[in-house]
């Protein structure tokens, strides 16, 4: 065992109710609100994780973020949480956490065999290895695959409930230690709005155990007070277990808040987590600093910590890791530790590379070995003794716990994040920020400023300076420190003086042999090495890890640290839960589907939904026990013979108005537009300024300068963000009005042969007459009483009048309607009937036949091509490609035994090519039966089509094999010359 | 995400806007109807880009405030923005 | 010359076992660079090296030198989502990533280097039956230029990938997708390392940290370039730097047809196997995959304007992960551990550029929109013939500079002179 044992009375949480929980089917008793790794190490559960390749034993490390490999899955009613860190998990009553990435259990894991092998696999192995046979490959990575991954996938999608919320202020503080409230404090006495979040359940934790006084006062009152002030004062926001996770432009960051680990109560509304997208005139980066342990062999056992995380389990959570315990250290402050320690009741060894140092240790009766380190560790299942090489020799010494300290690395991450560079301080061995970021100081150990009293300088400063300038008068003083460890002596990087294995990453199992092999094999900048060793590419990103293995690199290379720099730093600082990031983000809400103006008519009218675009339509509307096919047949059928009624409110309806219209109309469109009179319109053609067909649809010229223009369904946003744009940037001497009114008009149209007579009994205010109201025509008037604005155009190719009335009197002008088609037996037809008609009729669609690539003269509509005047994509037009008469153009096809299907998705080729690689001519882009030709037909791009007019070709689909003999036709199967639609 | 100042509306972020490209291309045959030009030089307007890495002029939309263009002069390196006018104003 | 040449195998490792692994020679020598080479590539990514590589093996130059101004696969090779596939509409992509995706599957034997493809399939959901009709005819042009395409149905695709949301309140219910089963993924890093080794082996000097300020370019032809590290004198340079086309050529004077904007990726924690192959929705616009080790990575669309920060926007990463989630509901419960970006050499058609340049043997292989990583064995292997020839092979003529201006733009989607296609 390892000795661990709680300290009556000591730490935060002193008089906190025991909960029980369980780790791997084994009940144990905790603290409520300690860390679960506090309660697993006071439980004498030493290995709880397994490490990624070689399954190596794992146990806590560190006491925060910064844990390498204390991964744990916690169990919980909402979905189980893989990879969850035990540092940061805070103890609830029935926890369930159990061990993961082993097999059958992390105290015995039969997949260890790896390390077994690992002679076998040192860095890179994979690279070298795994070639032959190549269909071998799929196999070994199976295995590897298996291997390879840490906590499983939750079986059910997790149920917890997170949000996320925006907030702006002028201060954002990371980090609530001495520098973070001191800048809270200078900030918000100053009056700006300040927020200030820690990852941690506390602030100030920091000074816990620090024997400083400030302002006169014990370290931990001084924080005692600064947070109350803070807390009284409604222009500061406190936000502790908040992590800041990203730092990106112009002030924005984002902050993970947990709220609670502990499940939520019956009927208890509160997320678990809560993503804060924040927006500050400033940050102050106070993160600390993050302890480097020492690398000595065999250094992965658990057992092996870090010095300040043995302080931080005695100080914050009354908890002695252990019995005996070895401290490797370089500086003063570890000294205090061990001081600590030993007052606490342990046997403490304190092993120190300087010459000497603070004899704080030894006045609390530790024995301190000067110019000495940690050599090597010993022990089944975790530290059971410790070697240390002095003057004298190596002695082994036992102890159950090794804890070192190396040095300190700045978290410095939230500075690099936006591009900060690192730099490499020699002096005090470790890399600090460089030139200063826009939007961001760093202030405190994060700095690099280890000394407490020059960190509260630090802090105060820059605090004062962003208030300054962001117009808030300063009043706070710099604090006094007093009774300080002095800065820590140089700390010293141990390298190891065998060759046993010796890690710089736990949980990636990364030693400083591989980071040797790595450089010798070539691989020298930092980047090859982390790549190719996967040195801080875990879970924890290398946060304990990083600086130890850039030492080793700079080392084996034979150049300082300085040329061997970092690897980049990448948001997120930790991992955030995917249910946060993803909160607000529902597929609702990220892409809502549109719903026209009689949604409800539709659906009591038994319609089919579609999803077309952005918007739910009415495919068709079924009867009986129709099949799909019967229903759109019958749809079709009685706009052909009869009359039908549509929705067609999704296309895109363009108010334009202005003493410009015309010219503006003449240069966006291929066609003319100046003989255009009121009270009619036109079909126009829209192209990219590429010469590609972007849009089309029919302008009205309801009066002298005003004009309502319809767009396709899926274009009318980009259309009129094309035109507002040409008028806001190009054409700015042109006087056009544009004024989106999708929305505000509702639109049916009446069609069929039947149709006028529909029409005139509703109609008020205007002559319905083919003479009084041809095709083309537009009048305004009443429909059934409702204002309306009625144009007579067609898509079907049958006699139809689109019927446009504001919005809001949708559901009565569809009820009149179908009331004044009763004695035709009007109904309804949805989308696809719209389709078939179309096709029939042989028009193209934006996004089908117009496919991004084809022009006007491709879908032979040259005729639409103005030669009189200039539009947009007219010189495209002239590329030389243009003209090409292999281009691809509409076609019409029908099968040669009319009775045949045409396969869907099929291409066209040559019948004697059906084996041939590249024999696609072309292929089908609509099809549909036509239940007025009793036979399929279909519209498809050919290579050099319109001249190909009765050529025979076979219509192939390789996937399902469908084939059928075609021939290539107009794309016009229906009333080609248009008689229909006027008369 | 980037904070950009709209001159009709303040300051918004970013998801409220959307690209419009490269603002210091012009058609080469001038803002009207134009001249007719060369094929080629009408292709080198359509398709070349200067791309610089730093000071960018582009046209953005405020698409989900007042649907107004607007010039934004952006930094591409370090999202440094300097300037924001309305469209078609010039520099 | 050339470096001690250890072949990798299970024997070579076993052996080297023994001796703790200390035989293991450099996998590329670090060479100072000389006055002059025959042939220059500028840029030390996977193409480049890919190009250095063909052009030693298959056209007998050995005087050739790669010059990479970084760490050699520190751009998008290093930076990319790994995937490689061959399903495109257009002919003459098509015929060009399926000549790529032929030499992946012969590559870690041909480099003797593992580069891990593993051929997973590339499932392209399908959300209606429009979508699926539109997927089928492109997935047929696939067949009919001889490369594998298959249609699965709605409960073929849950059979293959379960932990889709096949619920019936799915946002983008599955009706069915389309998958090339040889597409895949592979470990990108290794791909750089793999053809460094190889070219090294066969003479090429590859030079890091040496970056290209200026050419030398005397009557419309080049004759070499300056560098952080001296003049180098070339008889032909090749440029493969995707993500800086337009600031290299630029200092030949070239203006392209490129704008470079930002992808981003992002992983999670590593977790045990759950996917098997790559899905993509074209309702989300998002891609999952998951890597060897466990890390479930997931991409989207760009961040949407130009850009060369290598770091992304927010509003993307939350995209992209409500839609990963939206896909796979199952990974709700995960944490997102990693996000990085990349900068893209987006063409105004979507297509690639390996071409010759109005400078006399100055070449350019560039404007890989957000596909170049697939292309990469493609890519060097034409570049290199384009080089050696001066002229290009018949699967990249059409990739040349001169369609920005004959009109013969090869779009595969359809959107224009914008450069955000796939």
């Amino acid at each position: 065992m390892t000795g661990a044992r709680r300290v009556p009375g000591a730490g935060l949480l002193a008089g906190a109710p025991a909960v029980s929980f369980s780790f791997d089917g084994r009940r144990h008793t905790g603290v409520a609100g300690e860390s679960l790794a506090t309660a697993l190490l006071a439980n004498g559960e030493r290995t709880i994780a397994r490490s990624f390749k070689y399954h190596r034993p794992r146990g806590v490390m560190g006491v925060g973020n910064e844990d390498p490999a204390g991964l744990v899955t916690l169990a919980r009613p909402s979905g189980d949480e893989p990879n969850s860190r035990a540092t940061m998990v805070e103890l609830y009553d029935g926890l369930a956490a159990r061990g993961q990435n082993a097999w059958p259990s992390v105290r015995w894991d039969m997949t260890a065999v790896t390390d077994l092998l690992s002679p076998l696999f040192p860095a890179g192995f994979y690279y070298k290895t795994f070639m032959g046979p190549a269909a071998a490959w799929p196999l070994y990575e199976k295995v590897i695959r298996r291997i390879a991954g840490l906590g499983a996938v939750p079986a059910t999608p997790d149920t917890e409930l997170c949000t996320s919320t925006h907030a702006h202020g002028d201060l954002l503080i990371a980090g609530g230690g001495a520098a973070g409230l001191q800048a809270a404090l200078v900030a918000a006495r100053a009056g700006a709005r300040v927020l200030l979040a820690d990852e941690n359940p506390w602030f100030g934790l920091g000074l816990l155990g620090e024997d400083a006084r400030i302002d006169g006062e014990p370290a931990q009152t001084w924080a005692k007070a600064a947070l109350e002030e803070l807390s009284g004062l409604e222009n500061v926001t406190l936000l502790p277990r908040t992590t800041v996770a990203g730092r990106y432009e112009q002030g924005f960051v984002i902050l993970c808040e947990k709220l609670r680990d502990g499940p939520a109560l019956a009927g208890d509304p509160s997320p678990r987590w809560r993503l804060w997208k924040l927006r500050v005139g400033s940050t102050i980066i106070a993160t600390g600093a993050i302890e480097r342990p020492m690398v000595f062999a065999n250094n992965d056992r658990p057992g092996v910590m870090t010095v300040g995380a043995v302080g931080a389990y005695l100080n914050r959570y009354g908890l002695l890791v252990g019995e005996q315990v070895v401290i490797a250290a370089s500086d003063d402050d570890a000294h205090r530790v061990a001081s600590q320690l030993a007052r606490a009741g342990a046997e403490v060894t304190v092993a120190d590379t300087r010459d000497s140092g603070s004899g704080v240790a030894a006045a609390a009766g530790v024995e301190v070995l000067w110019r000495s380190r940690v050599a090597d560790t010993a022990g089944r299942g975790g530290v059971a003794g410790v070697q240390i090489e002095g003057p004298s020799g190596r002695r082994w010494i036992s102890a159950t716990i090794a804890a070192s300290r190396g040095g300190w690395s700045p978290a410095l991450h939230l500075y690099a994040q936006t591009g900060g560079k690192a730099v490499w301080d020699d002096a005090r061995a470790m890399f600090v920020p460089g030139a200063p970021e826009i939007g961001a100081v760093t202030v405190g150990p994060c700095n690099g400023t280890m000394d407490l009293a020059a960190a509260l300088a630090e802090a105060t400063a820059a605090s004062s300076a962003v208030c300054g300038e962001l117009g808030y008068s300063v009043t706070s003083a710099v604090p006094t420190v007093d009774g300080a460890d002095t800065a820590s002596g140089i700390p010293g990087f141990a390298t190891p003086a065998n060759r046993k294995r010796s890690f710089v990453d736990v949980q990636n199992d990364v030693t400083i042999a591989d980071l040797d092999l790595a450089v010798r094999e070539g691989y020298r900048s930092i980047e090859h090495v982390k790549r190719y060793t996967t040195l801080g590419m875990g879970t924890d990103q290398g946060k304990l890890g990083n600086i130890n293995g850039i030492r080793a690199i700079a080392e084996a290379r034979g150049e300082p640290m300085s040329s061997v720099g970092t690897t980049r730093f990448r948001p997120p600082y930790v991992p955030l839960p995917i249910g946060a990031v993803a909160a607000h983000m529902s597929p609702e809400h990220h892409h809502p589907m549109r719903r026209t103006a009689i949604h409800d008519l539709h659906a009591q009218a038994g319609c089919v939904w579609l999803k077309a675009g952005a918007w739910l339509r009415p495919q068709f509307y079924r009867r009986g026990t129709e099949t799909d096919l019967e229903a759109v047949n019958r749809e079709v059928l009685a706009v052909r013979n009869n009359v039908g009624l549509v929705d067609v409110s999704t296309l895109g309806k363009i108010e334009l108005a202005g003493p410009d219209v015309v010219t503006f109309l003449n240069r966006i469109y291929t066609n003319g537009w100046s003989t255009l009179k009121p009270g009619m319109g036109r079909y126009g053609l829209m192209l990219r300024e590429d010469g590609v067909v972007f849009d089309d649809g029919v302008t009205m010229r309801l009066g002298e300068s005003h004009y309502v223009m319809s767009t396709t369904s899926g274009g009318a946003g980009a259309v009129r963000e094309w035109m507002t744009r040409l008028l806001e940037t190009r054409w700015r001497d042109l006087n056009v009005a544009v004024v989106p009114v999708t929305e505000q008009w509702f639109a049916a149209a009446l069609a069929g042969p039947m149709a006028r007579d529909v029409l005139a009994r509703v109609a008020e205010g205007f002559d319905v007459s083919n003479e009084a109201f041809p095709f083309m025509g537009a009048r305004v008037g009443k429909i059934a009483g409702i204002p309306a604005r009625v144009f007579r155009i067609s898509f079907s190719g049958e006699m139809s009048y689109e019927i446009n009335v504001p919005s809001d009197r949708a559901v009565e002008l569809w009820k009149a309607l179908l009331e004044a088609g009763k004695p035709e037996a009007m109904a309804p037809y949805g989308v696809e009937s719209m389709g078939v008609l179309r096709l029939e009729k042989g028009h193209f669609v934006v996004g089908r036949e117009a496919d991004g690539r084809t022009t006007p003269y491709d879908l032979g509509l040259g005729r639409m091509v103005s030669s009189k005047k200039w539009f947009i994509g007219k010189e495209a037009l002239d590329f030389p490609e243009m003209k090409n008469p292999q281009r691809r153009h509409v076609v019409g096809i029908v099968p040669v035994d009319r009775k045949q299907r045409l396969p869907g998705s099929a291409h066209l080729i040559h019948a004697d090519q059906i084996d041939a690689v590249g024999a696609s001519q072309g292929w089908i882009v609509s099809s549909a039966w036509s239940p007025t030709f009793d036979h399929d037909i279909a519209l498809a791009l050919l290579d050099g089509g319109q001249a190909r007019h009765g050529e025979r070709m076979l219509a192939y689909a390789p996937i399902g094999g469908g084939k059928a003999d075609v021939e290539i036709v107009s794309p016009h199967f229906y009333d080609p010359d248009g008689g229909r639609q006027i008369g | 995400m980037l904070l950009i100042s709209c001159p009709y509306c303040g300051e918004r972020p970013e998801e409220e806007f959307a690209f419009g490209g490269d603002a210091s291309v012009v058609p080469p045959n001038g803002a009207g109807e134009g001249a007719p030009v060369g094929t080629e030089t009408f292709a080198d307007y359509l398709y070349l880009r200067d791309n610089p890495k730093g000071r960018h002029r582009e046209h953005w939309i405020h698409r989900y405030g007042c649907q107004r263009w607007i010039e934004v002069e952006r930094d591409t390196v370090t999202h440094e923005i300097h300037a924001v006018r309305v469209a078609g104003e010039g520099k | 010359m050339t470096a001690d040449i250890v072949r990798y195998s299970i024997f070579s490792l076993a052996k080297q076992a023994l001796a703790s692994h200390s035989g293991w020679p450099e996998a590329w020598r670090k060479p100072e660079p000389k006055k002059r080479y025959d042939v220059v590539i500028i840029g030390g990514g996977g193409h480049g090296l890919a190009a250095a590589y063909y052009l030693a093996k298959l056209h007998g130059l050995r005087n050739i030198a790669v010059l990479e101004r970084g760490w050699i696969g520190g751009g998008n090779t290093g930076r990319n989502t790994t995937i490689v596939r061959s399903n495109y509409f257009l002919r003459d992509n098509a015929n060009f990533y399926e000549h790529s995706l032929k030499l992946w599957e012969g590559l870690s034997q041909d480099l003797n280097f593992n580069v891990m493809f593993s051929q997973r399939g590339n499932i392209i959901l399908n959300h209606d039956f429009g979508g699926a009709d539109g997927a089928r005819t492109r997935y047929n042009a696939l067949r009919l230029n001889g490369i594998d395409g298959e249609y699965l149905t709605r409960e073929q695709v849950r059979y293959r990938v379960p932990d889709l949301d096949f619920s019936p309140t799915a946002h983008f219910p599955v009706f069915g997708a389309v998958n090339q089963p040889r597409s895949g993924i592979a470990r990108h890093d290794a791909v750089a390392w793999g053809y460094a080794r190889a070219a090294d082996s066969l003479g090429v000097d590859i030079i890091e940290n040496c970056e290209v300020t200026g050419f030398d370019i005397q009557d419309g032809t080049v004759k070499g370039v300056q560098t952080n590290r001296g003049d180098i004198a070339a008889g032909k340079v090749g440029i493969a730097v995707a993500g800086h086309s337009g600031v290299v050529a630029g200092m030949a004077g070239l203006r392209l047809p490129i704008e470079t904007h930002l992808l981003q990726a992002m992983v999670s924690e590593p977790v045990k196997p759950f996917l098997d192959t790559v899905v993509i929705s074209p309702g989300v616009h998002v891609y999952v995959s998951q890597t060897d080790k466990g890390e479930v990575l997931m991409g989207g669309a760009l961040d949407g304007y130009n850009s060369y920060s290598q770091r992304g926007t927010w509003p993307t990463i939350e995209d992209v992960v409500a839609g990963a989630v939206a896909m796979f509901p199952r990974l709700r419960g995960l944490r997102l551990m990693r996000t990085w970006g990349g900068v893209m050499d987006m063409t105004m058609d979507g297509s690639p550029i390996i071409s010759k340049t109005p400078i006399r043997h100055l070449y350019i292989d560039g404007g890989w929109c957000y596909g170049g990583f697939k292309a990469t064995p493609g890519s060097g292997w034409v570049f290199a013939h384009t080089i050696a020839n001066d002229a290009p092979h018949k699967l990249n003529e059409a990739f040349s500079l001169e369609r920005f201006r004959s009109g013969r733009v090869l779009t595969e989607r359809g959107v224009g002179n914008f450069p955000h296609h796939h």
